[in-house]
């Protein structure tokens, strides 16, 4: 059982403007706890958190050394994730930017565990737009008609950002049609995706997927 | 003048920093990750060049293992150029064969205990400044500067 962060410094105000933790967040602790393992045997070095929902580093503390880097598009949410670090004696490695963009070419198979919870809530095309631009809470779950449209841009730059024995692991909604995703990540860019886990929490139908190159398929 | 970004923020009332503690920054680890993205700065667009730095020192767990693992990542000749700059000269210019607990004792104070805490980081290729704020930096682009 992973103890949970001190999170008592955050207030309501904050809880306006950044995303709290909820079910999504721990069904993904979840999945990553049963792999941990797999994550040792992996050497896993380099992790990387696109849109801050989770901060690993906080709930795993050092029980393994690894780089754990987080990008959010929100000022608000790194600068609570930063304080949440502080809370807890941790130093992060916030950067506010756009999902990988901060790191160029600089990561370019460098990334041993890549983690995407996306805005996966469908909604108008415009939604996600404003969203995206006003760079505020908005942004941690618009994801335009289908819950895809932020997904898909990330979903193009995994096979850049994995290292060989890299993972990755995104959060979906059902609605978001994960058979397709998993379908997408194979024809278009050679991963083998598989769902790790899945609950109901409330009018939500939650899924992990993990991926790997199709190559190591053997590895998990 | 403030940017677009911190406009933004005072919209809103979030640009309070005073909650923040002063002890949160840029680790050189990370700036050694960091590129400028620009629209059209395809090359010579790393280390970004720090500028006006507050720096501050703090312990951190010592972890060769870590670091023996994390080395082939180290773009080397940004890590030493840039330490140097900050005023530490404990890295050699080239990567050593032999990684006795010296070096990696040098490289895990380069790496994870120099801190920057304000100042600001310019592409070397187009100048572009991206500002560090309470430790954050902020790698946020204007809409017509996204490529």
């Amino acid at each position: 059982m992973i103890p949970t962060p001190d999170l008592s410094h955050l207030t309501s105000q904050d809880y306006d403007q950044v995303y709290e933790p909820a079910e999504d967040t721990f069904l993904l602790l979840d999945a990553l706890e049963e792999d941990a393992k797999n994550l040792r045997d992996i050497n896993a070095c380099v992790c990387l958190e696109v849109g801050i929902r989770l901060c690993l580093e906080l709930y795993w503390k050092n029980s393994w050394p690894f780089l754990y880097l987080c990008t959010d598009i929100n000022p608000h949410a790194c600068k609570c994730t930063v304080l949440t670090g502080k809370q807890n004696h941790i130093d992060l490695n916030v950067v506010n930017g756009s999902l990988v963009a901060p790191f160029g070419t600089r990561l370019a198979n460098n990334v041993d565990v890549l983690l995407f919870n996306p805005p996966y809530v469908p909604t108008s095309e415009e939604e996600v737009s404003d969203a995206q631009l006003s760079r505020e809470l908005g942004g941690s779950w618009a994801g335009g008609s289908d819950g895809m449209r932020i997904t898909n841009v990330l979903l193009g730059r995994v096979e850049g950002l994995l290292s060989p024995e890299g993972r990755f692991y995104l959060v979906a909604l059902k609605q978001n049609n994960v058979p397709q995703i998993v379908d997408t990540m194979r024809q278009k860019y050679g991963f083998l995706g598989e769902v790790v886990l899945q609950r109901r929490a409330g009018r939500e139908h939650l899924f992990i997927i993990r991926f790997v190159r199709e190559s190591k398929n053997s590895s998990s | 003048m403030m940017d677009v970004e911190e406009e933004r923020l005072c919209l809103f009332g979030i640009a309070d920093c005073s909650l923040l503690p002063p002890t949160i920054m840029v680790r050189l680890i990370t700036h050694n990750l960091l590129a400028c993205h620009a629209k059209d700065c395809n090359a010579n667009n790393f280390p970004l060049q720090f500028k006006d730095v507050k720096l501050e020192f703090r312990e951190a767990d010592f972890n060769p293992d870590f670091l023996k693992g994390f080395m082939p990542k180290i773009e080397w000749k940004a890590l030493v150029d840039t330490a140097r700059e900050l005023g530490d000269t404990s890295l050699p210019l080239e990567q050593p064969e032999m990684l006795d607990d010296d070096f990696l004792k040098n490289l895990h104070h380069v790496l994870l205990e120099i801190h920057v805490e304000e100042g600001s980081m310019t592409c070397p290729n187009c100048n572009h400044v991206y500002p560090i704020s309470n430790g954050i930096p902020n790698m946020l682009l204007a809409e017509h500067e996204i490529g």
